[in-house]
């Protein structure tokens, strides 16, 4: 019962490290897309700006898939009420998603500028979309949902679309789209030249700084917003469905954590202290420095809502006591030691040869580069 | 409750969107892996011809890569989405597969497959060639953990219900991997992918040498694609002739539809060459018979005793009646996880569960107190799938393969001949080849998980409960969603595949561009040929195993 306690909690840092690193990852490409008609004014300037993440995205793209299949493999009732709740939400995640691969790869097989100028809008579109979805399912996650369970823990939505759109959630998804842009922004501006390293340096530092505004407004307002707190039901560490339970509704208790272990306040710091730095760092034009404190600021943002929600992953507003927590929600205990030992081995592996990906394409990308290689986008 | 019309279209999505997936994942499949064979001729031989024949069936590949993981990014969040209550019930077991098929697979594969495309003029020789490997390496994978898991939902290995957590859970690791049917089904689908990308490499190569252009690129392509094919079509039909023995064990409802046997016969049973399958006066309207040939063919034994439909329903029908106490027991558990007197009667009953889910589908209320006879009756027909769509899609796909078996035979020994270019009639015809493969891809999917029908899991969960409770309103909106979005990527798709194909290589790759590799393709058994072609023969050959 004790190691599997800590196998939930290890698996419950595992998903923030993996929401972080798709956050990082996915998020600069994101940013990238979103920028790509701001940055890139001509067609070789577009051109540019594809081609310094071209050998990447797809490998970036993949922690957005493994979100998906991890989440599944540790979190089954996560990912079998949220992805069907949020239903149309995801619908729209998945098309604009689906459009991105293609308009990388097929936008540069033809000159026509129509054609170009359709798949770049697609990127745009599938770079904005994605990171506010993101953000506002986080978002929706501190508001709560409103699904129950049937007996046999069948789950019923009875939310609307619209309802999934609300402010909270939609300032969330803001707030995603802007550390998106950001880092997207330091991206570009490390590995571009002249015109297009200004233009994306001007937008990262814009970017960073509504981040810090809005996450400071959302900070305040999960202050005062309804929270859940988990009165009674099973030990943690025991088996459980989610149908045992009892869990009241009452403002500010998303802050109950932190009050009672104050030291936890250093994680929503730490998310200060990333776009503050970044903010300077890109200033001064210290472009390595401005993204790893870009991915730090991810960490630090990602992390305050998880630790505000902890035990918490998807709360309902429909029936509180049917929410859905860490303890409920996992997989069982033979599950998680089989994929920790799977995570152990390839997590670093992926790491290692992502960063040698990196490293081989390393440098500038500039319009004479593009034009030579008959392999670039 | 649950609404039959949001089952119904929540089927009709799956298998849209995982048809349309498994148009590109086949060919990605089989191209990486003869990608990897013709940069291996490059790396030894050193002659470009050889790297410029993998950049352009790169190029291609690409294309189609290009899809295949837009497609595939629907497949992994469409349990959750479409299917919720399953996932929730096996997300325990079938979840895992997929997520270390994301950490083994899909990161080497799409990391490596931008340092394969970009990385030409950063890498040694050497170095790319590995880049490659690893590319190809990286779809296999994934081929093999999709399914793990899909061999889970044919024949649940590894697994046991815990009445606790309300859903199944993993067991043994070891047995859900190594379960007889995923570890068949891996070889059968992964070598019908190098099938498919043989028959496209060699209908394109064929193009060309009839209107006479890259002949160097063709010929060579073309030699390459003939022997990788005929391997690949022969391991087919011996994987899809195991793949029938270790099904007939775990499905006896698969075969018996697929084979349209509506009664047990005496062994040996006669093989059913074409019938005219009627599934509600439950016999074949016409057939052609070969007699005695069933039961050698699929039990590999002359008196083995197939159990045709009227034997499967009988049995259901028992299993129905086990199953309807242990659904009465869950449903208390449910409620009072301690209570001692529904805990025994789950555990004695706990193995027909999935068949008291199937008759509460027809019960009043969808309470399975309320099942009569009649309810119980209709629920032990359904454990038979469509017997006339098992009985074609089988008997379409297997008549592919044995036509691609004959190409390729053919196309080898004109290959080893050295005159496929004076083969007009041949030339001609390989092209059309192409669409064959895909379509015997698609029929074995239909094959496989239609048979697999009416569970989601076999034998242990229905697919009437399996759908998330979504309104028909919004099944509609996203079936014509994707439908729509998917026909409109395939037909682009489609067209920059045949322009580039039309374009052909870049323009410097012509024969008179290698005159260091002799401005004559040498013909077979002249000295210095062999060494090429034996290698373009082993590396196939190895990666086949």
């Amino acid at each position: 019962m004790e190691l599997y306690l800590a196998f939930k909690i290890v698996w419950w840092l595992l998903l923030g490290v993996l929401l972080i690193a798709l956050a990082v990852m996915v998020g600069m490409d994101m940013g990238v897309g979103t920028l790509l008609r701001f940055v890139g004014r001509t067609d070789l300037e577009r051109r540019v700006v594809l081609n310094t993440i071209g050998p990447h995205w797809d490998g970036n793209q993949v922690w957005f898939v493994l979100g998906g299949g991890a989440i599944f493999a540790a979190f089954p009732l996560i990912y079998a009420t949220a992805f069907s709740g949020l239903y149309i939400v995801m619908l729209v995640l998945l098309w604009t998603m689906i459009v991105r691969p293609l308009s990388f790869e097929y936008r540069s097989k033809l000159p026509s500028t129509r054609w170009r100028n359709l798949w770049d809008w697609a990127l745009v579109v599938s770079g904005l979309v994605p990171m506010v979805i993101y953000g506002a399912a986080i978002g929706n996650m501190l508001r709560g949902v409103p699904f129950h369970f049937s007996w046999n823990l069948t789950s019923y939505y009875t939310g609307s679309f619209l309802g999934l759109l609300n402010p909270f959630a939609v300032m969330c998804g803001l707030l995603s789209l802007a550390l998106s842009i950001y880092m997207g922004g330091v991206m570009l501006a490390g590995r571009t030249e002249d015109v297009l390293h200004r233009r994306a340096t001007q937008a990262a530092k814009w970017a960073v700084m509504v981040a810090l505004v809005l996450f400071t407004i959302g900070g305040a307002w999960v202050s005062v917003m309804d929270g859940y707190r988990l009165i009674s039901g099973p030990a943690a560490g025991a088996a459980q469905s989610p149908l045992h339970q009892v869990v009241s509704l009452s403002a500010g208790a998303w802050w109950d954590n932190y009050r009672a272990v104050p030291v936890l306040w250093l994680v929503p710091a730490l998310g200060y202290v990333g776009m503050l730095l970044g903010l300077s760092a890109i200033r001064a034009g210290r472009t390595t420095l401005a993204w790893w404190s870009g991915a730090l600021a991810w960490v630090g943002v990602i992390s305050t809502a998880g630790v505000s929600l902890f035990p918490f992953l998807m709360p309902s507003s429909t029936d509180p006591s049917q929410s859905l927590t860490i303890w409920n929600s996992i997989s069982s205990l033979r599950t998680l030691i089989w994929m920790t030992g799977f995570a152990a081995v390839f997590v670093p592996t992926i790491v290692a040869y992502t960063s040698w990906s990196f490293y081989v394409m390393r440098g500038k990308v500039n319009a004479q580069q593009v034009e030579a290689d008959t392999h670039a986008y | 409750m649950i609404n039959n019309t949001v089952v119904e279209l929540s089927r009709l999505q799956f298998a849209a969107t995982a048809l349309y997936h498994f148009l590109f994942v086949p060919l990605t499949l089989g191209l990486s892996v003869m990608l990897a064979t013709m940069e291996t001729v490059y790396f030894i031989t050193g002659r470009k011809i050889y790297r410029d024949i993998t950049q352009f069936w790169g190029k291609l590949f690409l294309i189609n890569f290009a899809l295949g993981v837009a497609t595939g990014l629907t497949m992994e969040f469409e349990f959750g989405t479409n299917w919720s209550f399953y996932s929730g019930f096996v997300g325990d077991i079938f979840g895992a597969p997929l997520a270390i098929e994301g950490l083994m697979a899909f990161f080497l594969e799409a990391t490596f497959i931008g340092l394969m495309t970009f990385g030409w003029q950063r890498l040694s020789r050497g170095t790319h060639l590995l880049v490659t490997f690893l590319v190809a390496l990286g779809s296999n994978l994934s081929a093999l953990w999709i399914l793990v898991a899909n061999g889970f939902m044919q024949d649940p290995q590894g697994a046991a219900f815990n009445p606790v957590t309300m859903r199944m859970e993993l067991t043994s690791f070891g047995a859900l991997i190594f379960s007889p049917d995923a570890q068949t089904k891996f070889v059968h689908t992964s070598i019908a992918g190098y099938v498919t990308a043989a028959i496209f490499v060699s209908g394109i190569s064929a193009f060309y040498m009839l209107r006479g252009r890259h002949m160097e690129l063709a010929r060579r392509s073309f030699r390459m694609a003939a022997l990788f094919g005929v391997l690949a079509t022969a391991g087919v039909i011996t994987l899809g002739d195991a793949l029938g023995f270790v099904g007939g064990h775990a499905q006896p409802s698969k075969l018996a539809a697929m084979e349209g046997m509506w009664k047990t016969e005496p062994a040996p049973a006669p093989f059913n060459l074409a019938a005219w399958p009627v599934q509600s006066e439950q016999r074949n309207a016409w057939k052609l018979q070969i007699p005695y040939v069933l039961t050698p063919l699929l039990t590999h034994s002359l008196d083995a005793i197939l159990p045709g439909v009227d034997t499967i329903e009988a049995d259901a029908v028992k299993r129905i009646r086990s199953g309807i106490p242990a659904v009465q027991a869950l449903r208390v558990l449910s409620a009072h996880p301690d209570d001692a007197a529904a805990l025994a009667q789950f555990e004695h009953h706990k193995d027909d569960l999935g068949f008291g889910f199937l008759v509460q589908r027809y019960a009043a209320q969808q309470d399975v107190s309320n099942a009569t006879e009649a309810d119980i009756v209709r629920a032990s027909k359904d454990t038979i799938p469509n017997v006339f769509a098992m009985f074609w899609s089988f008997r379409l796909m297997v008549a592919c393969g044995l036509l691609m078996l004959a190409y390729f035979v053919v196309a080898v020994i004109f290959s080893l001949r050295g005159d496929i270019h004076r083969q007009r009639w041949f030339l001609k015809l390989a092209p059309w080849m192409i669409p064959i493969p895909f379509i015997a891809c698609e029929m074995g999917w239909v094959t496989a998980e239609v048979g697999r029908q009416p569970w989601t899991v076999f034998g242990i969960l229905p697919t009437w409960m399996s759908a998330s409770s979504h309104s028909v309103a919004y099944m509609v909106f996203s079936l014509v969603g994707f439908v729509l979005l998917y026909s409109i990527f395939i037909v682009i798709e489609m067209f920059l595949m045949i322009k580039f194909i039309r374009k052909g290589p870049e323009p410097h790759v012509t024969g008179a561009q290698y005159p260091i590799d002799g401005p004559t393709l040498p013909r077979p058994g002249a000295p210095g040929r062999g060494l090429v072609d034996g290698l373009s023969v082993s590396a196939s050959a190895s990666s086949m195993e």
